[in-house]
């Protein structure tokens, strides 16, 4: 096996941080990069459709790592730098900016981008959360008392509602689900939280899908439903699913399908891995959401010896899971959209969950 | 076992409170930890070291 004296993480999110701290408590003494599209260091992005969006928790706070200890990764920090182009056999990453980076090991931390409808795009008002500069637009947007339509009930969706109506504003939410959160946890609790939205003021509009966005001196103005409903609108959040970030990976010759394939390790081909959001790796466990429990290494605890390791990471930890539910389903997530109809977001949630934030952050009352 | 937490790394995320009910749980104004037990009793102890490893932001401190 070649020296491994350079590894790059291209993604500065939780999984990417994750595998810094694990290579350096596991003794990798040699050169770390790591390539970030976001201008931020590594931050939290489950707050963000809640705590930050409603303004009670202050930005920095979403950051993962103090100065002092992301320092003490010693690593090459290229932030505002987006990946380009892999060559798996020459062992590079090229940036944006043309720059090459040489590599001995490679792991791909790129994560999830929102899906987006196919129209609208234009228009100004129509939003989608995933980072923290577009929580603070939108958060910005909902400062002067908008009418506010979110598109999508998964957890995303119902979460920005519940926060933009504890900030006291007229929300519409319209999900292609009988309920809420259906694709989730079932029409039954989704029915439930049906209940609790409507009760603090949320308009739903259940079993419905979009077909246009309309605008008025290029911003939004309305969004139109299959039954031809018109939602008067000021600001739009749509809220569908994600789908992997790999489009950089396209001509990589990299297996891809619903994210990276890889092995049980993670390991997508000699000397390179895939971790968090973006991997696809087989697992028995049907669970959906994309979580914190996927990072593939613990970030504070040295691993157990090799003879009590399980070499099925996923039996080292039950909350480990797969977004494919298992190897044979490799099918794009994408493939399953039907023109502009918001998907259920059992496939598609779009931020990193923790449930027992997710799920008390659906009231209002908690998000506020 | 002793626990200690830093409310100044924390960034909600929830993962302890999964991990150990009895032992954490979070504010509901920011989503930050609350320490419910400092001294959680010996059988807890898988729970609050699976709590620890767990947190984004490591900012929870398990002394024995």
């Amino acid at each position: 096996m070649p020296a491994m004296d350079h590894i790059v993480l291209v993604g500065a999110s939780a999984a990417g941080l994750t595998a810094a701290d694990a290579l350096r408590l596991e003794g990798f003494t040699g050169t770390l990069t790591m390539v970030g599209e976001e201008l931020c260091p590594p931050y939290d992005r489950p707050p963000l459709s809640k705590h930050v969006l409603a303004g009670t928790l202050e930005p920095h706070k979403t950051t993962l790592r103090q100065d002092a200890d992301l320092q003490r990764l010693r690593m090459d920090l290229k932030l505002g730098r987006r990946a380009t182009h892999l060559d798996p056999a020459a062992r590079t990453v090229t940036l944006a900016d043309g720059d090459r980076l040489d590599f001995d090991g490679l792991i791909i931390a790129t994560g999830l981008r929102p899906r987006r409808l196919p129209f609208g795009r234009d228009l100004a008002g129509v939003h989608v959360l995933r980072t923290l500069d577009e929580a603070l637009t939108l958060r910005a947007q909902l400062l002067a008392g908008p009418r506010v339509v979110v598109i999508g009930a998964g957890f995303l969706g119902t979460e920005i509602a519940a926060t933009t109506r504890s900030l006291g504003l007229d929300v519409t939410l319209v999900g292609i689900e009988p309920t809420p959160l259906a694709g989730q946890l079932g029409t039954q609790v989704g029915g439930l939280v049906a209940d609790m939205h409507q009760e603090n003021g949320v308009r739903l509009c259940m079993g419905r899908s979009v077909t246009d966005l309309l605008g008025a001196g290029g911003r939004v103005s309305a969004v139109v439903l299959d039954d031809d409903t018109l939602l008067p609108a000021d600001v739009v959040v749509v809220a569908i699913g994600s789908v992997p970030a790999v489009d950089w990976l396209a001509d990589s010759g990299l297996p891809l399908g619903d994210g990276v394939l890889c092995d049980s390790t993670c390991q997508v081909a000699p000397g390179i891995y895939a971790a968090g959001d973006v991997a696809n790796w087989p697992h028995p466990s049907p669970a959906n959401a994309p979580a914190w429990n996927n990072a593939p290494t613990p970030p504070n605890k040295p691993s157990p010896p090799p003879e009590t390791s399980s070499p099925d990471p996923a039996a080292r930890n039950p909350m480990h899971r797969s977004r494919s539910g298992g190897p044979t389903n490799t099918t794009p997530r994408s493939s399953s959209m039907a023109g502009a109809r918001p998907m259920p977001a059992s496939n598609t949630s779009t931020a990193t969950h923790r449930h027992a934030s997710s799920l008390r952050s659906t009231t209002p009352a908690a998000a506020s | 076992m002793k626990v200690i937490i830093d409310e100044n790394k924390c960034v909600g995320a929830g993962q302890c409170v999964l991990a150990a009910a009895d032992v954490f749980d979070q504010r509901d104004e920011d989503g930050i930890v609350v320490l419910l037990n400092p001294l959680p009793p010996d059988d807890l102890g898988a729970q609050v070291e699976d709590a620890a490893l767990r947190c984004p932001a490591l900012a929870i401190e398990v002394v024995k």
